[in-house]
């Protein structure tokens, strides 16, 4: 038995290497478990162990894997070089933060740009307040590395909120439910004679935001200074942020977020993208996002904010499918696009244009003063902007 | 309780459930480990009917928590049954005598929630409890359930503590129409129920519906089974083939036809995106195959 128990300790320990989430307290129910399981049956202990050691179910294809290398006849041949093979591929699948990485690659725009003026170290207080409205207003595209570091660690603390929606949890306030439990206690101190009624509210909770966000080619670097602001509201816990990333293929990224390191992460998400030139394709994205994660993700109304050029290479009919689906099943649609920056922008693309009538909003985010633009818009939408329509103003912005 | 994984098998099957292996042994193992059952899957594959079949295999009650948005103590826990100790006060009143605190905050005022019902149940076989779709309740909740499912206690300040005899067999369900955290899934034996295959759901229906005919069950299964590999928005789940079988049996139908199958798609598929992909040629192509199947 006690080798057995080694073993199962082990085994605990490659699932913990692979990135399962394996807790002690699981490892000795494992061990009482095989006790009452028994040995004889293969699958029995297998699924045993796997509903004790698995709590996600997408960790369940991985433990079936790491299972069959791991428990197996001496026989068959070395166990472990399948096993950090296994490795391998889970850092595919979801990479881990702890690994060296590799310094990023300038986007080649960037270095061709001309850079009129140096570069300063430092953006807000250093800064000359028209330097600083020259940054604001300087396309993220046409920014140094520098800037945009600058752009990034200043994005991150950029106080903003999102606007609230009510739950149906209650607290003592003002309106519209009677407490009768506080009702009846206040009573008391007048001799069981009710006074004034105590009554409960329903509780504002800042309202989740979902982003989905085109990483190929040129949009990256509008993604990446988005992300860091979204990223920036979920740490100060003013809103829930559920993230996802695209170019020809779906990927969430939402725990990479939490790991507290949005710079590797993305840069991690962007190797794990199999072919990063293949174009994109925004309609079946989206198709993807309704289908395997709208369920999951939409199920408090959350505000949808899509960032994309329209650059759609798949059938602009899918793509404009998709926007209705996704703009029914979710509070408000904000379609935000950086090539509404440029003050000659139309919205010609066949994509843009499949999608245009599906969205409640069309705003650009090409530079900071954008941004706070769309900082600004998020908290307007306070008390549920009821009428759905694209705001004109939000519109007419490139003109 | 069950002595082996076979025994419990045995008795689901009797109470007409027919589970895959893996359930079984997970649920084996809750019961053996005093632990929470914690089932995921998509809606329809039979995840509430475990804590309901579980609770008559064991001759024991099941209580239920329907959790929703904004699930509070006074909803899962106890609350006072407050016009009944006002009218009991006024009584007192009338009579002239003057009303004890400690008398109307007594357990004949309590109001006894599913969560206290099943810490306080004294029965010979402990209650099953079936937390239902706690993905439908917020975060607040779930931190609560989390400290009630780790020590089985409650206290109500009017009265104490109360302490659980021998802890409920909890079963938590959850649809995954948002990530529970991982705290709460933790702490409980976690298994993923699929939809059953081509066998399995044709021995579900063979026991729910004894009346159906063999050649029916078997083309309404594989017909169900074959239109689960499309892409659908809403995938039909084990409770709808048992409502097409059914209905296709109300209407007298002893096989398939393709007439029939466009008339009732609405039992099986509930988006109407689904329906205007499937309806018309998609279904008569599954059905051809599955009568050349059967």
């Amino acid at each position: 038995m006690t080798g057995l128990a080694s073993n199962l300790l082990l085994f605990g320990r490659v699932l913990r290497g692979l990135g399962l989430d394996v807790s002690p307290g699981r490892m000795r129910d494992l061990v009482v478990a095989v006790d009452h399981v028994g040995l004889a049956r293969r699958a029995d202990f297998r699924d045993a162990a796997r509903c004790l050691l698995v709590h996600r179910h997408e960790d369940v294809p991985l433990f079936e894997a790491a299972f069959d290398a791991f428990w197996r006849k001496p026989a068959e041949g070395s166990t472990h070089l399948d096993l950090s093979a296994l490795g391998e591929k889970r850092r595919f699948r979801r990479p881990r933060f702890g690994l060296p990485v590799a310094p990023l690659p300038e986007s080649p725009p960037s270095d061709e740009a001309p850079q009129s003026p140096p570069p300063p170290p430092v953006l807000v207080p250093v800064l000359s307040p028209s330097a600083q409205e020259v940054l604001r207003h300087k396309d993220f595209a046409e920014m140094s590395a520098e800037e945009i570091e600058d752009v990034q660690a200043f994005v991150r603390q950029a106080a903003v909120g999102v606007d609230t929606y009510r739950t149906r949890r209650r607290r003592p306030g003002r309106r519209p439910f009677v407490d009768v439990r506080r009702t009846l206690r206040r009573s008391q101190r007048h001799g069981g004679e009710v006074l004034t009624w105590a009554c409960l509210e329903r509780r504002a909770k800042p309202r989740p935001l979902v982003v989905i966000a085109d990483i190929s080619g040129s949009m990256e670097r509008y993604t990446r200074v988005l992300l860091l602001f979204m990223y920036g509201l979920a740490e100060r816990g003013a809103s829930r942020v559920e993230a996802f990333v695209f170019g020809t293929r779906l990927t969430r990224i939402t725990r990479h977020l939490r790991g507290r390191d949005v710079e590797r992460a993305l840069t991690e998400v962007s190797r794990a993208v199999p072919d990063w030139s293949g174009g994109t394709r925004i309609g079946e994205s989206l198709r993807a996002f309704n289908f395997d994660w709208g369920r999951r993700v939409l199920g408090r109304r959350p505000l949808v904010l899509v960032v994309s050029d329209g650059w759609e290479r798949g059938e602009p009919s899918l793509l404009a499918e998709e926007a209705a689906r996704l703009r029914r099943s979710c509070h408000r649609l904000v379609w935000l696009n950086p090539l509404l920056g440029a003050p000659d922008y139309q919205p010609l693309t066949q994509g843009m244009k499949a999608v245009l009538p599906h969205v409640d909003d069309f705003r650009p985010v090409h530079n900071l003063a954008s941004l706070e633009d769309l900082g600004r818009h998020l908290l307007t939408l306070r008390g549920g902007a009821p009428g759905r329509r694209p705001l004109p103003s939000s519109r007419s912005l490139h003109a | 309780m069950f002595e082996s994984i076979d025994a419990l098998e045995r008795a689901f099957r009797d109470e007409l459930y027919v589970a895959e292996r893996g359930l079984s042994t997970s649920t084996f193992l809750a019961l053996k480990l005093g632990r929470p059952l914690f089932l995921e899957g998509e809606a329809g594959v039979g995840k509430t009917e475990v804590a309901k079949v579980l609770a008559r295999a064991l001759r024991t009650e099941l209580i239920r928590l329907q959790c929703y948005e904004g699930l509070d103590v006074h909803q899962a826990v106890y609350e006072w049954n407050y016009s009944r100790q006002m009218l009991h006060v006024r009584l007192l009143e009338a009579r002239g005598d003057a009303p004890k605190e400690a008398e109307l905050f007594g357990p004949d005022f309590l109001l006894e929630r599913p969560l206290l019902r099943a810490i306080r149940a004294r029965g010979p076989v402990p209650p099953v409890l079936l937390v239902d779709e706690v993905d439908r309740s917020d975060e607040e909740f779930e931190a609560f359930l989390l400290e009630v499912l780790s020590d089985f206690q409650v206290t109500i300040p009017e009265i104490g503590t109360v302490r659980a005899e021998r802890p409920p067999v909890v079963v938590v369900t959850s649809n995954r129409t948002r990530d529970v955290h991982d705290a709460l899934k933790r702490r409980c034996l976690y298994h993923w129920i699929d939809y059953p295959s081509l066998e399995n759901e044709l021995a579900i229906v063979m026991a729910k519906l004894p009346d159906a005919p063999e050649r029916l069950a078997r083309q309404v299964t594989a017909f169900v089974q074959e239109l689960r590999r499309a892409e659908l928005y809403k995938r039909p789940g084990v409770a709808e083939t048992l409502d097409w079988a059914a209905a296709l049996l109300a209407l007298d139908r002893r096989t398939l036809d393709a007439t029939v199958v466009d008339e009732t798609l609405g039992v099986i598929l509930k988006y109407q995106d689904d329906l205007q992909r499937v309806r018309g040629p998609f279904a008569r192509s599954i059905h051809d195959r599955v009568q050349a199947a059967t």
